[in-house]
């Protein structure tokens, strides 16, 4: 693997081989001395980020930090960016003054793409951290290890995406991946709300959530991005949140075993209830834990080996 | 997991070396050796603790503590300790799968531990498993335990308990199977085949 830019296409064997790495990270840091691994010694791994993010860019720092490597963060508000620098000239920059892997999050869909063309040539990797609403693939990497581990398997599990999946590169990078690993994957949105040729995507459609609870095995709630909407998708936040938001009444409505996510930042309130993101069902803040382990098993693949494979 | 099998059929350049019977009476044999060593049954010793490393090493640990248990009536705590993520051989290798990392619930600090692995060739292996454990705890000692040294060291690195010691040629193979992973015991050395791809440094 040389670069990760989208879970649309990626083999599912590799991405198998991703979550078990990430597995046995996660077993072999438990309850160490020092949790930091040598493996990644002497290379170097720069974060840009054109877009404000927390989770992100600290999971893939503390990642890259406990595999030895060092990590640089650059964000596009306190960098020549500001003085009018193109995205291929900072990357340029970066990838001469010595970086091993860019992580990009940029708010232009195919950013990530972009980059690992123009940095095909320093044989620089490139790790999309979300471009546009296009792709997150780490997130969703990540989401499908949370759903193994609550739920043993993915394969022939059902799954509601729940809300603004037009915007969501989160939505799109899980659906791919989810069904690439035996999920069945069903988007539930108002109209407005879903992308444009959903329907030559390897899913389902619905309208009507309450309908759609009883039979998933986990519900994964998206942030409603405002940053992104341009006009009216919704008559209000209220209507939004009574049809499509996660209340307590609806989580009853989930069989016991369902697992409820959401990628954060999550707006509480607006797409779920404090008490449903709060309760055993939840596993938010372990889908925050995992991704550090996920982040590292993709920089072990991208970087341990000189040679790897394309 | 890379535990797959391997290839159990005989051709022409192979020997065997250790038969199942003589991989059981190897393993007895070691366990006497590490109860005598390390006292262990007597009541003033902490057990030691057997660390194998994946894939065979794992097994075989259980197996020498089964053994040291039924001779001394005290089973020493076993685990396994992967070392891919310390292996000073990544970046010449496409990317591996890791193996299980499993330490015993009271840890190591102030244990004797053990590292069992089933063949002892270059060090390397060995190596990594040290800087491994340093970075899960700090042990009393450490020895190792292996089912067969077949020489070619490139560090200074020795094994405290051998199973047999193989004279080899660098170009060939020494393979332990192992019932628990081959469905079989047995030690066998293959003779050099020129396009082979290069040896586990074990």
């Amino acid at each position: 693997m040389k670069h990760l830019l989208a879970t649309d296409g990626l083999d599912p064997a590799l991405a198998t081989a991703v979550l078990d790495t990430a597995d046995e990270l996660k077993h072999t840091l438990l309850g160490r001395e020092v949790k930091k691994l040598p493996t990644l010694r002497g290379r170097t791994v720069i974060t840009l980020f054109y877009e404000n993010s927390t989770r992100t860019r600290v999971s893939f720092e503390i990642a890259g930090k406990w595999m030895s490597a060092d990590v640089i963060n650059v964000s596009a508000s306190s960098s020549s960016v500001n003085k009018g620098e193109s995205l291929r000239d900072t990357a340029l920059t970066l990838a001469a003054a010595g970086a091993d892997c860019v992580i990009v999050r940029h708010p232009a869909s195919g950013a990530a793409q972009r980059l690992a063309g123009w940095l095909a040539e320093p044989g620089t990797s490139v790790v999309n951290a979300g471009d546009g609403t296009h792709e997150h693939p780490t997130q969703a990497l990540l989401d499908a290890a949370t759903l193994r581990e609550r739920l043993g398997s993915l394969k022939d599990r059902r799954i509601a995406i729940v809300g603004d999946v037009l915007h969501s590169r989160v939505a799109r990078s899980n659906l791919h991946l989810l069904s690439a690993l035996g999920a069945e994957v069903v988007l539930v949105a108002p109209p407005t709300l879903l992308p444009y040729g959903v329907e030559s995507l390897p899913v389902t459609v619905s309208h009507d959530l309450d309908a759609e609870l009883p039979a998933v095995d986990a519900v994964m709630m998206l942030r409603v991005q405002a940053e992104r909407m341009h006009g009216g998708f919704f008559p209000s936040a209220r209507e939004y949140s009574i049809a499509y938001g996660l209340s307590e009444r609806r989580q009853k409505l989930l069989p016991d075993h369902a697992v409820v996510l959401h990628p954060g930042p999550m707006l509480r309130g607006m797409e779920i209830a404090s008490a449903v993101a709060d309760s055993p069902a939840s596993a938010i803040t372990e889908q925050v834990r995992n991704g550090v382990h996920v982040r590292m098993a993709v920089l072990y693949h991208l970087l341990a080996s000189e040679g790897a494979a394309a | 997991m890379s535990s797959r099998p391997r290839d159990a059929a005989g051709s022409a350049g192979e020997r065997e070396l250790l038969t199942a019977g003589d991989v059981a009476r190897t393993i007895a044999r070691m366990a006497h050796q590490v109860i005598e060593k390390t006292a262990n049954g007597a009541e003033s010793t902490t057990p030691p603790v057997l660390l194998g490393i994946p894939t065979r090493g794992t097994p075989l640990a259980a197996r020498l503590a089964g053994k040291i248990g039924e001779f001394s009536g005290v089973r020493p705590p076993t685990g396994a300790l992967d070392v891919t993520l310390y292996r000073d051989d990544l970046r010449r290798r496409p990317p591996r799968a890791l193996e299980q990392t499993q330490l015993p619930p009271d840890g190591i600090d102030d244990r004797v531990v053990i590292l069992v692995d089933d063949v002892l060739f270059s060090g390397r292996t060995i190596r990594a498993a040290l800087d491994a454990l340093r970075d899960h705890g700090r042990p009393r000692a450490v020895q190792l335990a292996v089912l067969v040294d077949r020489g070619h060291r490139e560090l200074p690195i020795r094994a405290d308990y051998v199973g047999k010691n193989v004279p080899t040629a660098r170009t060939e193979d020494v393979s332990v199977l192992l019932a628990e992973i081959d469905g079989r015991d047995s030690v066998v050395l293959r003779a050099a085949e020129p396009a082979a791809a290069p040896g586990e440094d074990s």
